[in-house]
């Protein structure tokens, strides 16, 4: 039984300007100790699936439509507030994309750290400091006795990104979520935090899921990675198996507009248009208006099929075999 | 990748774990002189005002009508007033009327208003929408008519103005309190504290509060003049404190009615409420940087 098995799971936001479906439909599952990359640009979703599974959507505008989301036989979007609390933070943790924020400037480094520790493990005071510190050496904090009194502006972006992580993996989760956890830092830190995470996994077991938008971090961490786009999925392979074969227009796009892939002097591509507006019914496939491959029949319902063995693409004409995007 | 360590501040390095907010603040509200003056003036008045029954010169209620209203001497170091009271003894003695009015609707105000601003603005939806308006039919309760009421009923007694005033103080502090929560329940560390599986009780009372602190000390030290006027108001209209006691409200208002024959009636209990209220501000203005971990480092 895989860890983690969403189906058809359903957000959407009813704001003033109407129903926006921000994640339509979507289905996964993750096998322990797997590690799943979640890629997008903005607003396809990817952030949106992750807050729904630890119910963190603001409920309201935010409603979890529809689908079921069940983490070792229980079901995530219907669980009691009793069952999620012992299930956020113990069993799934996230960290976030801001370090900057996502630390209560008021309480120093130690009182956050170990709180996760007080509340879900029967544990004093004294011997959580103490696993509080051996955390923050672990995650590489130099110092870690005496920074953990430290207030978190004491700390740079890194630094804190490396606490937040400290403080997710404290009470050895079965899956972390991560959100984008390296958008807001430097190069050289991202490398940093990325082997970090590497190396906590393969000391915890621990399943990842890693949203982002960046396809490079994917191929240096993720074993399967899902392309998202306007709420829904619309293809799914091993990593290099994306890479080599990939089978959706979108991911094809995606990596023609990776900087480091092009020509030196060539202008860099962009994807023409816009995503589109998610408040409108989309028949069809989102990507057509932007899509060089996009006919006729590509209007009408698709869904997400198998092309290989392990690799789906919910783009019509690729499932049909009329087009070819390995050589692109 | 030496900025990656920025200097641990010194103090820091010395507190324990636990309690870790409170001592912080108060290692920086030391090193802040005018906020310690300020603290340590009020501090000294009270003492004295709630000694007075032992170390008054004279009594605030016995009247020498023979002497009347006397300049400062060295029998009567600020004067007596028109029927021949020690001023300084009815000025500490009202000091004990005004610092109480002052404390007791403070800590109503930071008790009831911080929680209930806090649970009101956290919670939200329909519990804040019903928190909400009871603050508001409380705010438009029109007040005098509430004490005249309270009064008429349960007769004059002066806990029962304590009660009148603490009842109307908190309002303004819960209103802020939840604005305060409902900006800082956005935030990321909010959301991060939900991920980790916290309870709302805690989030409240460790995330929440202490965002708010620097907020709360400001304006307690702007509700204490306040309310001390409110009672003077109260006292004026008879429903407050009467003679012989007396209060600061009560002194000024009457030396103000002879202020140009016996000046001292009006300047040494005006120079004492003053004092005070400065004091207040220092301090408030003192503990907000003391409860701010971020200011105060540079």
């Amino acid at each position: 039984m895989p860890l983690l098995e969403v189906t058809n799971l359903r957000t959407s936001f009813h704001t003033r300007h109407g129903i926006v479906r921000a994640v339509n439909g979507v289905s996964f599952s993750l096998e322990k100790g797997d590690t799943l990359g979640i890629v997008g640009e903005s607003g396809s979703g990817k952030s949106v699936t992750c807050y729904s599974l630890m119910r963190l959507i603001p409920e309201p505008p935010g409603k979890i439509e529809g689908g079921t989301a069940a983490f070792d036989g229980v079901d995530l979007l219907t669980a009691s507030p009793e069952q999620l609390r012992k299930i956020r933070g113990k069993r799934i943790s996230m960290i976030f994309q801001d370090p900057m924020t996502s630390l209560n400037p008021y309480l120093k480094i130690s009182e956050q750290l170990i709180e996760p520790l007080l509340i879900h493990e029967n544990i004093s005071r004294a011997d959580a400091l103490k696993r509080g510190i051996a955390a923050l050496e672990e995650v590489g904090v130099p110092d870690a006795a005496k920074r953990i009194r430290s207030y978190p502006h004491e700390f740079s972006g890194g630094m804190r990104q490396r606490v937040m992580i400290a403080m997710a993996l404290i009470t050895k989760p079965e899956l972390l979520i991560a959100d984008e956890p390296t958008t807001a830092l430097d190069v050289t830190v991202q490398a940093q935090i990325l082997d970090l995470v590497k190396k906590m996994q393969r000391e915890l077991g621990m399943a990842v899921i890693w949203i982002t938008h960046d396809l490079g971090v994917v191929a240096g961490f993720c074993r399967r990675v899902q392309v998202m786009y306007a709420g829904r999925i619309v293809e799914r392979a091993a990593t290099d198996e994306l890479f080599q074969q990939t089978a959706h227009p979108y991911t094809c796009a995606l990596q023609k507009s990776i900087p480091a892939l092009q020509p030196k002097g060539a202008a860099l591509y962009t994807i023409p248009g816009m995503p589109p507006d998610l408040s409108r019914k989309v028949e069809g496939c989102p990507f057509v208006p932007r899509c060089e491959f996009a006919q006729d029949q590509c209007r009408q319902p698709v869904e997400l099929k198998d092309v290989a063995p392990h690799h789906a693409t919910a783009c019509l004409r690729v499932q049909k075999g009329e087009i070819n995007l390995k050589h692109e | 990748m030496s900025a990656e360590f920025p200097t641990v501040t010194q103090h820091t390095g010395e507190v324990e774990a636990g309690q870790s907010l409170w001592q912080d603040a108060w290692h920086r509200l030391r090193q802040n002189k005018l906020a310690l003056i300020g603290a340590c003036f009020i501090a000294l008045l009270t003492i004295a005002c709630f000694l007075t029954p032992l170390i008054a010169p004279g009594s605030y209620e016995k009247t020498n009508l023979a002497l009347g209203p006397a300049a400062p001497s060295h029998a009567h170091w600020l004067g007596t007033d028109i029927l021949g009271r020690d001023m300084l003894s009815r000025i500490l003695f009202g000091g004990c009327i005004s610092l109480s009015v002052g404390l007791a609707a403070t800590l109503v105000s930071v008790l009831i208003g911080v929680l209930y601003g806090a649970i009101s603005g956290y919670v939200g939806g329909r519990l804040d929408v019903v928190m909400m308006r009871v603050v508001d039919i409380a705010y438009s309760l029109p007040f005098v008519v509430f004490v005249i009421l309270i009064l008429v009923v349960f007769g004059r007694n002066i806990v029962l103005l304590f009660m009148a005033i603490g009842a109307v103080s908190w309002l303004d502090m819960a209103r802020i309190v939840r604005g305060q929560v409902m900006s800082l329940k956005k935030q990321e560390f909010v959301e991060a504290a939900v991920a980790l599986g916290l309870r709302k009780r805690r989030i409240i009372l460790r995330h929440m509060i202490p965002n708010v602190l620097g907020i709360v000390a400001i304006y307690a030290t702007l509700i204490v003049p306040s309310v001390m006027l409110l009672e003077a108001f109260l006292s004026f209209l008879g429903l407050g404190v009467q003679a012989p006691m007396s209060s600061w409200g009560t002194l000024i208002n009457d030396g103000r009615k002879s202020m140009e024959e016996y000046p001292w009636l009006l300047i040494y209990p005006s120079l004492f409420f003053s004092l005070t209220l400065f004091s207040l501000n220092f301090l408030g203005d003192g503990l907000r940087d003391a409860l701010d971990v971020r200011a105060s480092k540079d």
